[in-house]
């Protein structure tokens, strides 16, 4: 970029108009030359649209790919596919309806998080039902071994400290 | 006691589920497509002179449409079957050729229009076609994969059967066998065609 | 001929094997002493033979003998000698022949460090193992011979997969197979113990070395396959829930709850089935990632070529094996008596959540792998479940597992009051919550996520100190596994600062670059300074240099590369990396850009804290290697029963 001179009305002169001209042309070419080796152009024309194609794109799978997600892969029918949805994008679609436009394609596969739908409730709702069942049912093993445990006759105060002090000496976990 | 049995029954329904997985080809992915119309489309086709092609005019017949490209080795593979099966004319196939100019086609630091794109695929499909024969019908050029996006195309080959409403039928994925051909694709068409006709 | 020799020393292995499983199992139930004592030397019989075999494949590989059809495969005349070497276990059949080397391997080092072991249980630990032998071996034979020959055998080979020719495969698989074949001997004095029906605390006590230094193996080899993903694959990635990377995951994880409970019956004698339990299921884990990788049964970047017949081969062993030993645990477990009473709040009611948790975790991660294929089995369909899944579900599911750490360490045996050991605790509560809220609110793009990270973290971290500091005021020698436990879980601490920040805080950049072109990343600037030609031994490449400066002061020139290997069509992406304590800068070469000026892709990366992975990785070794020092295991000295 350069700046244009603007010459105060006094100062008007042909000749110094012309070398000031000049001047200011000398300098923008200089500079031009000088910013084709400077800052690096991102390769995708809108960092925008980029960063939702990034985002949407992580959820999505390489079709051709050994377990990549879209994002990532660089075979050339992901290449095509991010095309489309760098047009789907700019075209105003969310990506709810950009998902929506894949999956009537491709199918179910196409996603790499899987949605939320009654086929897939044992898939997101298993591993914590899992855990819940597992807490719960430790704790009643735990309860049920205590009862079952019913010392010959309860220790006393005495000796349930020293079993405790034996039994906690040493550092070895 | 019955719970301590319960690893041993869990690890049994895995085996089970990890038996059957052992014949599902995970690779393999069902087209959503099936029963549902033919997208629209329309594309220039090997003639130059000829109207561009689509799915519109073949309307009232069952028909295949087979994707296809040079750069494709399988496709080399299931083309003599193709050929075979359009001279016995049991039914049109018309043939999609999918992204035929790649980038090792195009010289470095030159940009090639789409005319030019559009010349380049006609020059080296006509000659493949030439070489190993012409099953199609007419042959649509896809030079930027978006008619293929919409087919939910993935590979080369692939070929769909559709009927004579424009609505997909079948899709194969991969080479097309004469196994294939006799116990799928020729009993749907003969279903087809009793039912349309 | 000599190839011919290396088969029949496998076929011999598998008779010797045989006996060995045999043997001294039958001379344990008649009380034949002579029979139990077959079982040391059969295991040195069966080592010798099975590392004869595979010094001949080596042999074959290093003097370029075409002839026998794997090295053809894997091979090539210009490949460097240490990838030759490597060659032999790139694909399927000769990795399976350094898996059964391992086996023998480690029967044999349990055949010569158990002189404290009763004979019997010695006698049924080496035969276990000598049927799992049985089992590869005729695995091997019948399906994935590497001494198969081809005939006319060509002037080269086809080479090994550039992605492998690298100093990372030379290490990662020998590691992650140490660790894999490592905890067959867990499962096999698990079933040790079920047979004899006597499964009380000397079985826990003389499994712990063994299920450790496997464990140790198995964090290798996980971590060196993290670390060689990120500097090979070139976009600078370190994990992904790829079903081969989930198969060595969750036996860690298996592993690591075992690893637990087997001090809670070592100590008090409690949980005995449920230790025995998770041996088995470590194991079996093993032989699910072995079969998952090697039937084609699900898709994966580092899946080996398929043969459905494999795939029926290895489920058929798996099934054998687990569904034999999940019986005889149905059959003997009930009779496993109590052990120690147990309070509700007490540090082994808090190794046994540490169990529940681990294996929930395991099992999510065994549903996301295997989901879609239950889905196509039933025929519902075809889904697929990447890492999204995997991160939503697994992430929540360890930090109580990582939580659980501190109270862990400070509780007591057999019981403790609550209030009291919450108490302990107010101070690492403290610095977490601190830590916390500090990085959320004052960081540049600080989330609560990176916040709860850090909590995490300095909650672990200041919890250990308080332990270390409050044991060092009491007298007395401290135990090298007291050590051991804190830098492991001081390892796990550094790995969370790790993600934490890398997650949270990386940086990227995708440019188009001509020379002389900058581009600006944090405080650093990379500028492309020349790109040329170069060549390597068996590949053309496409160097580009680019200096790397901060603060005006150029502090490195980073070389990435795209190489053409002679023998593939695919190029490959070597990224050039700045490695730091705190950060890595990490540069990828892309193609050269068509129309115009000269120009090339480039992509640079600013990955903060990465290289804790790693570093926190090391620290878990060095604890394990420290548990493993502790006297009890030691040669000399008394066994003890608790």
């Amino acid at each position: 970029m350069h700046r244009r001179l603007t010459l105060p009305q006094g100062l008007f002169h042909p000749q110094l108009h012309r070398l000031l001209l000049g001047i200011s042309l000398a300098a923008a070419l200089l500079t031009s030359t000088l910013s084709t080796a400077g800052e690096a152009q991102p390769m995708a024309k809108d960092p925008q649209v980029e960063q939702r194609l990034n985002h949407i794109s992580e959820e999505l799978r390489c079709l051709v790919c050994q377990n990549e997600s879209l994002a990532s892969s660089r075979a050339e029918l992901a290449n095509d596919l991010r095309e489309e949805v760098r047009k789907l994008i700019v075209d105003g679609m969310d990506d709810a309806t950009i998902k929506t436009y894949l999956v009537d394609r491709y199918g179910d596969f196409v996603l790499y998080r899987p949605t939320v739908k009654p086929l897939t409730w044992v898939l997101w709702f298993g591993p914590f039902l899992a855990l819940v069942l597992g807490i719960a049912g430790m704790m009643l093993y735990l309860r049920a071994r205590r009862a079952a445990q019913v010392p010959a006759a309860p220790l006393t105060d005495t000796q349930r400290q020293k079993v405790n002090a034996i039994l906690n000496a040493g550092d070895a976990p | 006691m019955k719970k301590f049995l319960i690893p041993f029954g869990l690890f049994m329904v895995l085996i089970a589920f990890l038996a059957i997985g052992l014949n599902r080809d995970p690779k393999e992915i069902p087209s959503p497509l099936v029963g549902r119309v033919a997208p629209a489309f329309e594309l220039a086709t090997l003639d130059p002179a000829a109207p561009p092609f689509s799915p519109q005019r073949m309307r009232g017949q069952v028909w295949m449409l087979n994707v296809w490209a040079t750069w494709c080795v399988a496709c080399r593979q299931e083309h003599p079957l193709l050929v075979a099966f359009s001279r016995a004319n049991q039914l049109p196939i018309v043939g999609l050729n999918y992204k035929e100019v790649q980038v090792q086609d195009r010289p470095q630091g030159v940009a090639v229009d789409a005319e030019g794109q559009l010349a380049l695929a006609r020059q080296k499909g006509g000659t493949w076609l030439q070489r190993y024969g012409n099953p199609y019908v007419a042959t649509a050029f896809d030079l930027d994969g978006r008619v293929g996006i919409n087919y939910g195309v993935y590979g080369v080959p692939e070929t769909y059967l559709i009927d004579q409403a424009g609505v997909i039928r079948y899709k194969q994925i991969g080479v097309l066998t004469p196994e294939i051909l006799q116990d799928r694709i020729l009993p749907l068409v003969k279903q087809l065609t009793a039912a349309g006709g | 001929m000599i190839v011919e020799l290396g088969h029949f020393a496998l076929i011999l292995a598998t008779c010797v094997a045989f006996i060995q499983g045999t043997l001294p199992l039958a001379g344990t139930l008649r009380d034949n002493v002579r029979w139990q004592n077959a079982a040391r030397p059969a295991a040195l019989l069966q080592f010798t033979l099975i590392a004869f075999a595979y010094g001949i494949l080596t042999y074959a590989a290093v003097t370029n003998d075409f002839s026998v059809r794997y090295i053809a495969a894997q091979s090539n005349l210009l490949l460097p000698l240490p990838y030759k070497v490597a060659s032999v276990w790139g694909g399927h059949e000769g990795s399976l022949l350094l898996w059964v080397l391992m086996l023998s391997g480690w029967t044999l080092a349990v055949a010569l460090f158990s002189e404290r072991l009763p004979l019997a249980m010695v006698a049924r630990v080496i035969s276990v193992l000598g049927l799992i032998a049985v089992g590869f071996l005729l695995f091997i034979l019948f399906t994935s011979s590497p001494f198969e020959r081809l005939l006319p055998a060509p002037a080269d080979g086809r080479d090994l997969n550039p992605l492998l020719q690298d100093p990372g495969l030379v290490i990662h698989p020998p590691m992650l197979y140490m660790g894999y074949v490592g905890f067959s001997v867990a499962f096999a004095f698990a079933v040790a113990a079920l047979l004899s029906g006597r499964m009380d605390a000397a079985w826990a006590r003389w499994s712990r070395p063994w299920t450790v230094v496997a464990w140790v193996f198995m964090t290798t080899g996980i971590a060196l396959g993290s670390w060689w993903a990120y500097y090979e694959l070139g976009w600078g990635g370190w994990w992904f829930w790829d079903p081969v990377e989930n198969a060595s995951l969750m036996p860690w994880l298996f592993g690591t709850a075992l690893i637990h409970a087997l001090m809670v019956t070592d100590k008090r004698g409690g949980f005995k089935a449920w230790s025995v339990l998770l041996a088995i299921g470590a194991f079996s884990l093993c032989l699910l990632g072995t079969f998952l990788v090697r039937s084609g049964v699900l898709t994966s970047v580092h899946a080996f070529a398929n043969d459905p017949e494999r795939g029926i081969f290895i489920l058929i062993l798996l099934a054998l094996v687990v569904g034999i030993s999940l019986m005889l645990f149905a059959w003997r477990a009930p009779k496993a008596t109590l052990g120690g009473d147990i309070g509700l709040v007490s540090r082994e009611s808090l190794l046994l959540t540490n169990s529940v948790l681990l294996v929930v975790a395991t099992a999510a991660v065994l549903l996301g792998t295997i989901y879609p294929l239950i889905i196509d089995a039933l025929n519902l369909g075809k889904l697929s479940v990447g890492a999204p899944y995997f991160n939503a579900v697994f992430v929540p599911l360890m930090v109580p597992v990582i939580f659980l750490m501190v109270p862990g360490g400070i509780a007591h045996w057999r019981e403790n009051r609550l209030r009291a050991l919450a108490n302990d605790m107010r101070v690492p509560a403290i610095a977490a919550i601190a830590t916390g809220a500090a990085v959320w609110l004052f960081t540049d793009r600080g989330t609560w996520l990176s916040g709860m990270g850090s909590a995490l973290a300095a909650w672990v971290v200041v919890g250990l100190c308080v332990q270390i500091i409050t044991r060092l005021q009491k007298p007395g020698r401290i135990a090298p596994s007291f050590w051991g436990m804190h830098l492991a879980h001081l390892g796990i601490a550094v790995i969370v600062i790790g993600i934490t920040f890398v997650k949270g805080y990386e940086e990227e950049r995708d440019v188009r670059m001509s020379i002389g072109d900058t581009v600006s990343l944090s405080n650093y600037r990379f500028q492309l300074t020349d790109v040329a030609i170069a060549d390597g031994p068996n590949y053309k490449a496409l160097r580009a240099s680019v200096e790397v400066s901060k603060d005006g002061r150029v502090i490195e020139v980073l070389e990435p590369e795209k190489r053409k290997y002679f023998s593939s069509a695919m190029p490959m992406t070597e990224a050039a990396i700045d490695y730091g304590w705190f950060r890595d800068l990490y540069v990828a070469l892309g193609d050269p850009i068509q129309g115009g000026a000269p120009q090339w892709s480039m992509r640079v990366y600013y990955k903060p804290f990465v290289s804790w992975l790693w570093g926190g990785a090391v620290l878990m070794v060095l604890g394990g290697l420290f548990s493993i020092s502790d006297r009890r295991y030691r040669k000399g000295s008394a066994p003890q029963i608790a």
